[in-house]
């Protein structure tokens, strides 16, 4: 017999599976995690920056179908509907998507109530989680079938069909480039790069600059490989860590599309962190040089400056041709 | 944020972590106090300073003296004492510059069989904190890391668990501790595991960690850092920050919310965005200039923290040109132009300034720029921002 607690588990997954029904993916609109389809709330939607980028995706045409706020169920903001919870909006709107802009100290749990509620795409733009928090987050997201991007991070964008998070949505334009970064307003120059050469992105996903994010870019290398409309892949890392090494040497096994790369803190000294909790060379580990010889063992074409990041993704398509 | 080691021996001692008895001392005087407080017979005179190599660190101008001094007598506590505190220690970590000693710990000696290493760090690959252990220890673990990384043993941990028993017996069979030593491991290593999580540490080092000719585990050094985004729920932390040990330009950007790092060169930097801001100062080493500061204004950059920036970077005598490099996003050019206009007239720019503005409202800013009388080299891109910059110093 189901206790009320499995009950919970499965209506927001029904209302998602007749979403499905309803909403079938039309063949035109491929990119990863979120499309024209994706219906997306806001936790922490009657806040200052909740409600002004929930505006700001509404307005670039992203089904901005609820909000999350405890204690102000009922209300709206400029005609988006309040819930309490996230549960209840789910089931109310069908939503499988969210955004969060909880203050840091409820960020944690923000997170493990959109899971609770089976959301399929979590985006945590919340900067200044403490780590310990997210190592007890990271396990409950990755032993369920939600997929967390952040926490601090600017989000995820599939241009001219949903954008979730703090772009400026004018910079994007649809297109065949998929590109993944540990940083925010770097991402906004490599994409007005990829934009002006005429490229276009196909999805775009800011990690998040912690120690521990929810998706890592070997989790969007798989995606980006199956994705159709993906023809080329933009990597964005930065000093500290390993994931660029980790990611260069699973492009390198089982990435067949162009790859291109930029390592941003070549020139950081050791021991200081770089603004980013994430961006830190500890014990000599993490440096640039280790990064960009790792990609480049991996045949991918390093930038040598943040200037190149589009011309790197055009030399690595030819030299792929 | 940092804090001394006695500060976290302090702790430790709170959280069942064993370690020795031990007095700080801001005075000679102090020292010998607390040296005859011990019992006066051997004792370590240790240099409180907020970085590692303490021990094969020497005092500047006085190449005899080291960080850390072992004592058997009254003259010896006293001379230790007089020949740090106030004076600047030099270690592998401080860099050439060196810190200043404020205060010494005077710590009972032990009999030492042998010195382990252990360290607690987060694990990003693994998403998990990780608690390492090596035979080696009292040496710098990076050298270990680096020669021999078969002495180093690893394991994880879920911070709601702790460390569970049978890893302490796999780490005890593998640094070899057996009998009255590996009961003392028991209790020894999950109460720093717990620590670790209890505090919201970042790192917690204790290097030499060390087994007594009676078997016990002590530790014997007690480096610990703390995650500064956890502190809103440790104020009794906070207590413990002692900012004379900081970059006093560090201390005043963060503040005013400004994620500000100090470097060498002489080009200032002011971006928004971490990463954009990384990338700056490396483009800027690029085209053969050196910048002499990371800073990050941030996503939501109002006029009084761009002025407090110019405040800073103005600030630093060997800012010879500042370059500021904005993509909006959210912080629109507009808000930047006109806080750039502020903050010209409060402080008043009197080294070349080159501006690279782009994004959100990017046309609107620029006009107000050109219309304004504050003397600008404008930029069109990034490549054109260095160049322009790094002809404008030299």
């Amino acid at each position: 017999m189901l206790s009320d607690r499995d009950g919970v588990l499965i209506e927001p997954f029904l209302s998602s599976f007749l979403f499905n029904l309803l909403h079938p993916a039309s063949k035109s609109e491929m990119s990863i995690l979120v499309d024209s389809n994706t219906k997306v709330i806001c936790q922490g939607i009657t806040g200052n920056a909740g409600k002004f980028h929930s505006l700001g995706c509404r307005d670039y045409g992203t089904r901005m179908v609820g909000g999350v706020t405890p204690g102000k169920g009922g209300q709206d903001v400029e005609g988006i509907p309040v819930f309490d919870t996230v549960e209840e909006a789910v089931i109310e709107t069908g939503a499988n998507a969210t955004m969060i802009f909880v203050p840091p100290p409820f960020t944690a749990d923000a997170i493990l109530e959109a899971v609770d509620a089976g959301i399929e795409v979590i985006c945590a733009i919340t900067e200044g989680v403490p780590v310990i928090d997210m190592v007890r987050v990271y396990e409950k997201v990755r032993a369920s079938n939600s997929v967390l991007i952040g926490p601090n991070c600017p989000g995820v964008i599939t241009p001219g069909a949903c954008k979730i998070g703090i772009m400026p949505g004018y910079i994007h334009q649809p297109g065949k480039v998929g590109v993944m970064s540990r940083s925010g307003t770097l991402t906004y120059e490599a994409v007005w790069q990829t934009t002006n050469l005429g490229l276009g992105q196909s999805t775009c996903v800011g990690l998040g600059g912690d120690p521990i994010v929810g998706t890592s870019f070997i989790d969007l290398l798989k995606r980006y490989q199956d994705d159709d409309q993906t023809e080329a892949i933009l990597m964005i890392g930065e000093i500290g860590g390993s994931a660029e090494e980790e990611a260069a040497a699973f492009a390198k096994a089982h990435v067949t599309k162009p790859v291109a790369a930029f390592i941003a803190g070549r020139t950081a000294p050791p021991g200081k962190r770089m603004g980013h909790a994430g961006a830190i060379i500890s014990g000599g580990k993490g440096t640039a040089e280790e990064k960009v010889a790792a990609l480049e063992d991996a045949g991918i074409v390093v930038a040598p400056t943040p200037a190149d990041m589009g011309d790197a993704v055009l030399k690595a398509i030819e030299k792929a041709s | 944020m940092k804090i001394h080691e006695f500060q976290a021996k302090e702790l430790f001692r709170q959280a069942g972590v064993p370690v020795l008895e031990g007095i700080v001392a801001k005075t000679p005087d102090e020292a010998v106090a607390a040296y005859e407080k011990l019992g006066g017979k051997v004792a370590v005179v240790k240099s409180q300073i907020h970085a590692g190599g303490r021990g094969k660190g020497t005092v500047e101008g006085n190449p005899d003296q080291r960080g850390v001094v072992v004592c058997q007598s009254v003259d010896a506590v006293r001379q230790a004492a007089e020949g740090l505190i106030g004076k600047t220690l030099v270690t592998i970590q401080t860099g050439p510059e060196g810190k200043t000693v404020n205060q010494v710990f005077v710590e009972a000696g032990c009999d030492i069989a042998r010195e382990l290493y252990l360290g607690i760090v987060l694990d990003r690959a693994a998403s998990k904190p990780v608690l390492m252990v090596s035979t080696e220890g009292g040496v710098e673990i990076e050298a270990v890391a680096e020669e021999t990384p078969e002495l180093i043993f690893k394991e994880h941990f879920d911070p709601a668990v702790g460390l569970e028993a049978y890893q302490v017996r796999k780490l005890c069979k593998k640094l070899g501790i057996e009998g009255n030593a590996a009961k003392a491991a028991f209790r020894f290593m999950p109460a720093v595991c717990r620590f670790f999580v209890d505090y919201d540490c970042s790192l917690a080092e204790i290097n030499p960690l060390v087994i007594t000719g009676d078997d016990q585990m002590i530790a014997l050094d007690a480096k610990v850092t703390f995650d500064s985004n956890a502190l809103y729920r440790h104020q009794d932390l906070q207590e413990l920050r002692d900012l004379s040990e900081e970059e006093p330009s560090e201390v005043r950007a963060s503040e005013s919310g400004l994620s500000y790092v100090k470097l060498e060169g002489n080009i200032g930097c002011l971006v928004n965005g971490a990463g954009l801001a990384m990338s700056t100062m490396d483009i800027i080493k690029y085209h053969g200039g050196k910048p002499a500061n990371f800073l990050d204004v941030g996503g939501g950059a109002n006029t009084e923290q761009v002025t407090e920036a110019f405040r800073i970077l103005l600030s630093d005598p060997n800012c010879k040109g500042v370059l500021v490099n904005i993509f909006g996003g959210i912080a629109r050019c507009t808000t930047i132009a006109s806080a750039l206009i502020e903050a010209s007239k409060v402080v008043g720019f009197n080294v070349p300034l080159v501006v690279r503005l782009e994004g959100t409202e990017v046309e609107e800013g620029r006009k107000m720029l050109a219309e304004s009388d504050v003397d600008i080299i404008s930029a069109t891109d990034i490549t054109d921002a260095a160049k322009k910059i790094v002809a404008a110093v030299s």
